[in-house]
């Protein structure tokens, strides 16, 4: 037996992630990793181990997946049907996944990424310093069938069996947005417009951002198509040459002439990058002391996560092999 | 602390929530773009525990640090007091300049803009290609996508816009040019800048020791080859190019 994931079936958005490889943006190369970041703090609590192990991303679509020997999974992002041997298992849940037994990842039932992670971690080679695919730089690529991917050492604690509540995200909402740069080339009544109307997330959108449709007309700054090119992160909502706002995420380019309106806070890219098409987005803009605040509780909320775990209920009727179950142990007389 | 209505440069701005970006001017200048170069040398060396990344656009370096460990307002503060130190304007650019000399074809149907971009600058197409291909560019900054070189500054003719529509597909290695900058993109990228030449230059190779291959401060000469001996150079180390220090 051999500690590895083999894929047999991949949709073809389905890659490696993590957190991104720091430390080359003054090279042009973004930091990449996973779109839904708080996925991997999720999957991280579920697992009881570190958020910066490398899971798998599966963008709208999953797959079926063997374990090599026995490991143990967790399933967070965009909630997607999925089944071991056959068997219906919870999203946002920790599973034991035995050897030789197939996962199967159906479409998204909501949101846009749902994520599959092991105990110990994917432990491919790192390039660059993280494992993750950068598809924008050609690091890394979507996942093909018959890919066996090595699995790390599970030290996590927690067993299997727990399930979390994820922070809601999957169907579109309100932005929390900060000035930038470049928000002073928009007129301010081009700015309350922006803030005030509605927008719909637009079939156009990857790793490296989505496009979105004004309901009403599009957007324009003074500075039209000569500004110099200037840093780029992720968040920054960019206006292009015919008016739209495309937000970035995390596998956007490092520098860019499109005039920013704003940039998005980090808390908020979730919510982005699971918006499916058609999903309503709003913006608000808020001061970057609020967004202190907002980012610190944020913090804690990823730090909680693991102690707001539940166990897993299962409907005893689709146990199969029900009777087989301990169900009695620890059960004393009551004098004890 | 948003010091967006100041006019005056530098200016010290926030970049998202987690940034920061000391801007040394809103035009490409030689000053300015060394400025940025040497400030951001300055914060690294300066080894400030918070800051996590560090980089330069053309005119400005950018700093990423955790605000939930160290406030907005210290940072800005050490950010002001580095400023104060020289004058950034004044800075040498970096040390180990190279010169390289890249084979292109200009034009043909690998790069069909080039009749519209010298039509925009006044110019025939020889005289552009003659123009361009005789200018010796600086790479300003790398940035965009992984080791892409942003090269300047060409003559005021050149100070073309990026068109409205984007252009669906520029291949890897092709030569673009906009507001008085040329850009070689590493990898296929869709774009607003218009194609004028292309080149076999492999600009970023994540498998070698040296992954990005220009470095600012650089000097580039786009010269000119036929159509046919694009081929040729796919298959030569740095697809023809050949470089040598600047002394």
């Amino acid at each position: 037996m051999t500690r590895e994931l083999i894929v047999h079936r991949a949709g073809p958005g389905v890659t490696v992630q993590d957190l991104g490889r720091p430390g080359y943006l003054a090279f042009g190369l973004s930091r990449g990793g996973a779109a839904d970041r708080l996925a991997l703090a999720e999957g991280a609590a579920l697992l009881g181990q570190g958020a910066d192990l490398a899971a798998v991303e599966m963008a709208g679509m999953g797959g079926e997946f063997e374990a090599g020997e026995d490991l143990r999974i967790a399933l967070t992002g965009a909630p997607m049907r999925a089944a071991i041997d056959g068997a219906r298992v919870a999203w946002n849940a920790s599973h034991f996944l035995p050897s030789g037994a197939r996962l199967s990842i159906g479409a998204v039932e909501a949101g846009s990424y749902g994520y599959l992670h092991l105990g110990g971690g994917l432990d491919c080679a790192p390039v660059l310093g993280a494992r993750g695919a950068h598809l924008a730089a050609g690091i890394g690529a979507p996942l093909e069938p018959g890919a066996r991917l090595p699995v790390g050492k599970d030290s996590g604690s927690g067993g299997t069996g727990m399930v979390l509540d994820p922070a809601p995200r999957f169907d579109g909402g309100t932005l929390r947005i900060l000035p930038s740069l470049q928000t002073d080339f928009f007129d301010p009544a081009e700015t309350r417009r922006f803030e005030s109307i509605a927008f719909r997330r637009d079939t156009r959108g990857n790793r490296m951002g989505v496009r979105l449709l004004p309901d009403g007309d599009g957007f324009h700054s003074s500075a039209g198509l000569s500004v110099l090119s200037e840093v780029i992160v992720p968040g920054d909502v960019q206006i292009t040459g015919d008016g739209t706002p495309y937000v970035l995420l995390s596998e956007c380019q490092t520098t860019g002439g499109y005039p920013r309106i704003g940039t998005v806070l980090p808390v908020d890219l979730p919510r982005v990058a699971q918006a499916q098409a058609g999903a309503t987005l709003r913006f608000r803009f808020v001061t970057l002391d609020e967004a202190v605040g907002i980012e610190r509780q944020e913090q804690s909320h990823r730090a909680g996560l693991r102690k707001d775990l539940q166990p897993l209920i299962r409907d005893p009727r689709r146990i199969p092999d029900l009777l087989s179950y301990q169900l009695v142990s620890g059960v004393t007389a009551g004098d004890d | 602390m948003q010091t967006s209505t100041d006019t005056s440069w530098p200016r010290i701005r926030t970049a998202g929530f987690d940034g920061f970006l000391v801007s040394f001017g809103d035009r490409l200048s030689e000053p300015a773009n060394r400025a940025a170069l040497a400030f951001r040398d300055a914060v690294d060396r300066a080894g400030w525990d918070e800051v996590q990344e560090t980089s330069t656009s053309l005119v400005s370096a950018y700093l990423r640090f955790d605000p939930l460990a160290q406030d907005h307002a210290q940072v800005h503060s050490w950010l002001a007091a580095l400023l104060e130190d020289t004058d950034w304007y004044d800075a040498p650019l970096p040390e180990g300049r190279r010169l390289w000399r890249v084979p292109t074809v200009f034009g043909t149907d690998l790069a069909p803009q080039l009749e519209e971009v010298a039509d925009l600058a006044g110019h025939s197409p020889e005289a552009a290609i003659e123009a361009i291909s005789q200018t010796r560019v600086r790479v300003q900054t790398i940035g965009f996508a992984p080791g892409m070189p942003y090269l300047g500054e060409l003559g005021e003719e050149w100070d073309i816009p990026r068109q409205t529509g984007l252009t669906a597909r520029v291949p890897e290695a092709g030569l673009c040019v906009a507001i008085r900058q040329l850009v070689l993109f590493p990898v296929a990228t869709p774009t607003g800048w218009r194609q004028i030449g292309q080149t076999a230059f492999r600009l970023f190779r994540p498998e070698s020791d040296t992954p990005f291959v220009l470095r600012p401060g650089d000097e580039v000469l786009f010269q000119p080859v036929e159509r046919d001996a694009l081929d040729s150079l796919r298959v030569e180390a740095d697809g023809g190019a050949v470089s040598e220090a600047i002394e």
